[in-house]
């Protein structure tokens, strides 16, 4: 288990630094400056600013320079926020974000396994079809399109919830949280439903309910540690498409989140910005896929002896 | 016993008709099928069918509600909407088109080699999958499209390029079990040339899944190219798209709700469509269930 966990971070030090290095390539090799969108600027004041960002340099010699202050966890300057460190703005948008996850995830959870494991307790009923059928629409119905459909409904006809911010009004947090949660939830539903009924089938199971176990016993106790393993694997790719689907919801709520900085650094050909976010996205990627592995290799023996036989 | 024979060969179907008669039977993927043909029609005659220009504005009019004239209204420059949408749906279909088939090469092609080489190769081209499966894709083509502009074909080949990994695997899968089968032994030892198996047994056999993912990429390619409109990074004016109608109807969406509703159920109805056709599609051509 340890040694698998070391064995994926090590492995994960060359996808890291081929993320960096493609990265700052694309981005160095963007057309027009970082300077070019400000009209009527004199050559000697970009040229001052070129030097000032090190911009005069040789690419290898930047791309050193990058290499080596991203390993000292330094993502230097913003471009367009001048005095202020990438750093300083990713941890400005770091708690909404995470926040915003965290809750997103706890609806996702809730309802996408409830559903999930409804469903699979009486296949092919109306039981089943309900919920799955809930997970198709929930899945049909992309966050930019639920969230301002839940906005126009409940923040501006209905009065219930407010329309925008975040930790500023009661309730404030709702919407954005069942905004990004809901797909997630679907595809939960779906997976915990197949997982289950898999489970379900098994003979371990039909022992169980030969000793007469309740059926609650034998749903939550024997039958959900297996079959919600392939959620547990679904965690980290989630987790990835979370931090994509706060790109809108933090856009929509107008939450000051890292979504919506990297959508306005996208706008504003903010380099260093978006350099910045990437490398740190996908490092934080990186480690979620990890825990989500270790997760359901600690819920699935089968898996622990592979993972032991690989190492 | 030579005529009881004869009258078993004569009811046993292949898989492809098999899979016809199971799928005629599952009316939500008909329902499905039925709405991506429609749509197709009508994307491919827009110019001739939609009931106005696509630029043609109607500013006395300005954004006003469904009526006999507009039937899904106007929008605040007093263009027709449901020409609008017309419109938009042809770049939304073509993008899932489009991008859909460079995953689908890329992926078949990427699939089909690891599986077929083997050994060493296929440990290397599988382990870059994985990698890439870890990548954060959403922000890569966010930066692929700020970097070199919001070009319509670069969002193909990016989108294209994010898709095909999970085709990939599906594919190798499928090939390697497919090589160890007994039916492609026994075409070996029939005598068959490696191209007649390749043909005739592998080909067909990966076909079916192919088909199932390809159905299932279109919407999830669609989808992606929305949200991409949506945030602005996408399609560009005076190209229109589904997403990007979205995103004009959010603005307006308190005044003028139906300019948000009717492109919204527009993609959800298209995209609702499109999976109970996959879905209806890997019931049909799995032959796990053709049993029963």
């Amino acid at each position: 288990m340890w040694r698998f966990a070391l064995n994926r971070l090590l492995q994960a030090i060359p996808v890291l630094l081929i993320v960096i290095s493609a990265t700052f390539l694309l981005v160095h090799s963007a057309p027009g400056g970082p300077f070019s969108a400000e009209k009527n600027v004199p050559p000697e004041v970009i040229k001052a600013l070129e030097a000032q960002y090190n911009l005069d340099q040789p690419l290898w010699q930047q791309y050193i320079n990058y290499l080596g202050d991203v390993v000292q966890g330094d993502f230097g300057p913003s471009f367009k926020y001048s005095g202020r460190t990438v750093n300083e703005l990713i941890a400005a948008g770091l708690p909404a974000t995470a926040e915003l996850a965290l809750y997103a995830m706890l609806v996702a959870l809730v309802i996408g396994i409830s559903a999930g494991v409804t469903a699979a307790m009486r296949p092919n009923t109306v039981q089943d079809y309900l919920p799955m059928s809930a997970a198709m629409l929930g899945i049909c119905m992309p966050s930019f399109l639920l969230g301002p459909l839940l906005v126009l409904v409940f923040g501006i006809h209905l009065e219930w919830l407010p329309v925008s911010g975040w930790g500023d009004m009661p309730g404030d947090k709702i919407m954005p949280a069942i905004t990004l949660g809901t797909g997630y939830a679907a595809y939960i539903a779906r997976l915990s439903r197949g997982g289950m009924l898999e489970v379900l089938s098994q003979d371990y199971i039909r022992t169980a309910r030969a000793k007469g176990l309740s059926e609650p016993v034998i749903i939550f106790k024997h039958a959900m540690r297996g079959g919600l393993i392939p959620v547990v694997a679904f965690l980290g790719p989630a987790f990835a498409g979370l931090l994509g689907g706060s790109f809108v919801v933090e856009t929509i709520f107008q939450i000051p989140g890292l979504g919506r900085f990297y959508v306005q650094a996208a706008f504003n050909r903010d380099y260093t910005m978006i350099l910045g976010m990437t490398i740190f996205f996908a490092t934080l990627i990186i480690l979620f896929n990890l825990l989500s592995d270790m997760l359901a290799i600690w819920l699935d023996p089968k898996l622990r002896q592979q993972a032991r036989g690989n190492n | 016993m030579d005529q009881i024979k004869a009258s078993e060969q004569e009811q046993g179907t292949s898989l492809w008709k098999d899979a016809w008669i199971k799928l005629s039977k599952n009316y939500l993927a008909l329902f499905g099928l039925s709405v991506l043909a429609l749509l197709c029609i009508v994307s491919l005659l827009t110019p001739w069918i939609a009931p106005y220009g696509y630029e043609e504005q109607n500013l006395i009019l300005g954004a006003s509600a469904p009526s006999l004239e507009h039937w899904l209204g106007t929008d605040i420059f007093g263009r027709d909407m449901l020409t609008r949408i017309m419109y938009g749906g042809r770049v939304s279909l073509t993008v899932g088109f489009i991008a859909t088939a460079v995953a689908l090469i890329i992926g078949v092609l990427w699939g089909a080699i690891a599986g077929f080489v083997g050994g060493r190769v296929d440990a290397v081209m599988m382990r870059i999958v994985d990698i890439m499966y870890a990548l954060p894709f959403m922000i890569f083509i966010v930066l692929l499209m700020v970097v070199f502009g919001r070009n319509i074909l670069l969002l193909f080949l990016a989108i294209g390029a994010v898709e095909w990994l999970t085709m990939a695997r599906i594919v190798r899968s499928q090939v390697m079990s497919l090589r160890e089968q007994e039916f492609v032994e026994a075409a070996h030892s029939l005598g068959l040339s490696q191209w007649t198996i390749i043909r005739r047994h592998i080909i067909p056999n990966t076909l079916g899944p192919v088909i199932v993912y390809t159905t299932l990429t279109i919407p999830s390619v669609m989808l992606l190219e929305a949200f991409l409109s949506f945030l602005g990074l996408g399609i560009q004016p005076p190209q229109s798209s589904w997403g990007l109608l979205i995103n004009y109807g959010v603005e307006t969406m308190e005044e003028y709700p139906w300019l948000l509703i009717f492109p919204g159920v527009t993609l959800s109805l298209t995209l609702f469509a499109l999976n109970f056709l996959g879905d209806g599609l890997r019931d049909a051509l799995d032959p796990r269930t053709s049993k029963d």
